[in-house]
């Protein structure tokens, strides 16, 4: 009985956050654009389902992403399983395991993100084949793990966030003015498009439950901040790699033609 | 007669519906499989109440694949006509009216969003920062989304700018971390880490796919601009400027 009333609060806010969206697109159409909204029945069936799945996503999400995410975190910071009474839980170095699956599941997600293909397939088109799109996922692949992985680091260790973004920050600038301009944008958004809607509550809950677990950190404080990290190093790691295959490719263009001079 | 028709109509439904399900099921399956490796291997423990985190996946996956499926069968073809449609008006107030209450209206859709920041606001609750009644953990939440939906909209009214105008898009990047770290000073701590964190969540499942088809739409019908480049970069103004504006909603919610 619970579950039915749970379910029908959550359907009810549904409808309310998909309200905008139609308030939006039947003022434009009638009041600005001035036509009729084309095929208005498969516009109404569209958004019955698209109301029906948020609800049920977010049910599923309450029920098997968020535990999940935090049993994870709190098994693999179990003092027992890090190695008996003598580890100090304060060591960072303890956390090895906790590193390895955060890097797994940032990696394993980005390669399998629909909007990433899309994203790289138009790459693949913009520098006229240089960056393959494979290259390109694998690539924002690894910037994903590095900084989820380096996102728990900073948990276990409690250094203010700030300071990594920061670097972060420092490093992006100073890569944009050395990275052949077409691929800069691109790399921009890469950052962005890594985060899935499946990625994003499984990795919050993952550091929510690290910072419980973890003696000294306080959730408030120090859980936040993975999904920064995940969306962070793809644009350093895309940009590092079109540096580096537009290094190589210049370099052979002018061995090429010092060979014909000769 | 009739009812053959009928039942290849039924298979075929039932085919594609199998079909976007196996789709959605593909972006649960890298999840499942690093955390069945560490159950089984690293932790050496069964997962308790392992039917209730299976009936969840499978809410999951079926809720994605509605949603997704419902948005392409109407609101994204739609969404992209009217961005097409009013590029080609050329009437700018209304192009960038039109930019922001998309960015808005997607964003306070999007699921991860909702996943999320009520999550941080039970985690507000337990460390004491705002009062742990229903009423005040939904209005915090509420806050934080309506907060990083009107910055999305903002974000994207610029980038439409941008695209318009032809500016260079790494100075509004780099300008935009100035003032994240700016922010960073005077924000209360305990909204930095959420903060950070609402850039990567506001662009996924509704929003990316809109503002994509808005940047490209635009890009192709201005003389001079190419779609590949310039449209390209909404996408990184609308996970930037969330940072700053959830700041400035914890300025104003913690102080």
């Amino acid at each position: 009985m619970n579950f039915i009333i749970d379910s029908g609060s959550i359907l009810l806010t549904t409808v309310r956050d998909i309200l905008p969206i139609l308030v939006l697109i039947t003022f434009f159409q009638l009041f600005v654009l001035r036509q009729p909204i084309p095929h208005l029945g498969r516009l109404l069936i569209g958004g019955v389902y698209v109301v029906i799945g948020l609800a049920l996503f977010l049910i599923g999400l309450e029920k098997a992403l968020f535990p999940v995410g935090k049993l994870m975190a709190a098994q693999l910071s179990d003092p027992t399983f890090l190695g008996g009474e003598d580890t100090v839980l304060t060591n960072w170095i303890a956390y090895l395991w906790v590193y390895l699956f955060a890097a797994l599941i940032g990696f394993s997600t980005t390669i399998a993100e629909p909007s990433l293909l899309a994203v790289a397939l138009k790459a693949g088109e913009v520098s006229g084949g240089v960056i393959s799109p494979w290259g390109l996922r694998i690539t924002v692949a690894i910037g994903v793990a590095i900084g989820i992985a380096l996102g728990t680091f900073r948990i276990v260790t409690g250094t203010p966030l700030h300071i990594y973004i920061l670097a972060g920050y420092i490093i992006v600038v100073l890569q944009t003015f050395t990275t052949p301009r077409k691929m800069i944008a691109l790399a921009y958004d890469s950052g962005g498009v890594t985060t899935s809607t499946v990625t994003v509550p499984l990795v919050a809950a993952l550091g929510l439950g690290l910072s419980e677990a973890v003696p000294g950190r306080n959730p408030a404080l120090d859980g936040f901040g993975l999904i920064a990290f995940a969306s962070l190093f793809p644009i350093i790691t895309v940009m590092g790699y079109a540096q580096v295959t537009h290094w190589f490719v210049s370099r052979n263009i002018k061995k090429r033609s010092t060979g014909e001079n000769r | 007669m009739y009812h053959l028709k009928n039942k290849t109509a039924i298979s075929a439904i039932l085919k594609l519906s199998l079909k976007k399900l196996w789709t959605s099921f593909k972006d649960l399956l890298p999840i499942i499989i690093v955390i069945a490796f560490f159950q089984a291997f690293v932790l050496q423990q069964p997962l308790p109440d392992l039917g209730e985190v299976i009936f969840g996946s499978i809410l999951v996956v079926i809720g994605l694949m509605l949603f997704v499926q419902g948005l392409e069968m109407g609101l994204f073809p739609i969404g992209e006509a009217m961005a097409r449609a009013l590029a080609r008006k050329g009437s700018l107030p209304w192009l960038l009216i039109f930019a922001f209450l998309m960015g808005f209206s997607t964003t306070v859709a999007e699921p991860a969003l909702i996943a999320v920041s009520s999550e941080a606001a039970e985690i507000a609750a337990a460390g004491d920062l705002i009062s742990s009644s229903t009423e005040s953990m939904n209005r915090y939440a509420f806050g934080l989304r309506l907060s990083v939906a009107f910055s999305v909209g903002i974000a994207i009214l610029i980038g439409v700018l941008r695209i318009i105008r032809g500016w260079p898009i790494h100075y509004l990047i780099i300008g935009g971390y100035m003032l994240v770290m700016l922010m960073t000073l005077f924000a209360p701590k305990e909204i930095i880490g959420i903060a950070y964190d609402a850039g990567g969540v506001t662009t996924s499942t509704v929003t990316v796919p809109l503002v994509a088809a808005l940047g490209v739409g635009l890009a192709s019908i201005i003389k001079g601009r190419s779609p590949l480049l310039d449209g390209f970069g909404l996408i990184a103004f609308a996970s930037l400027l969330p940072m700053i504006f959830v700041m400035g909603y914890g300025v104003v919610v913690f102080k």
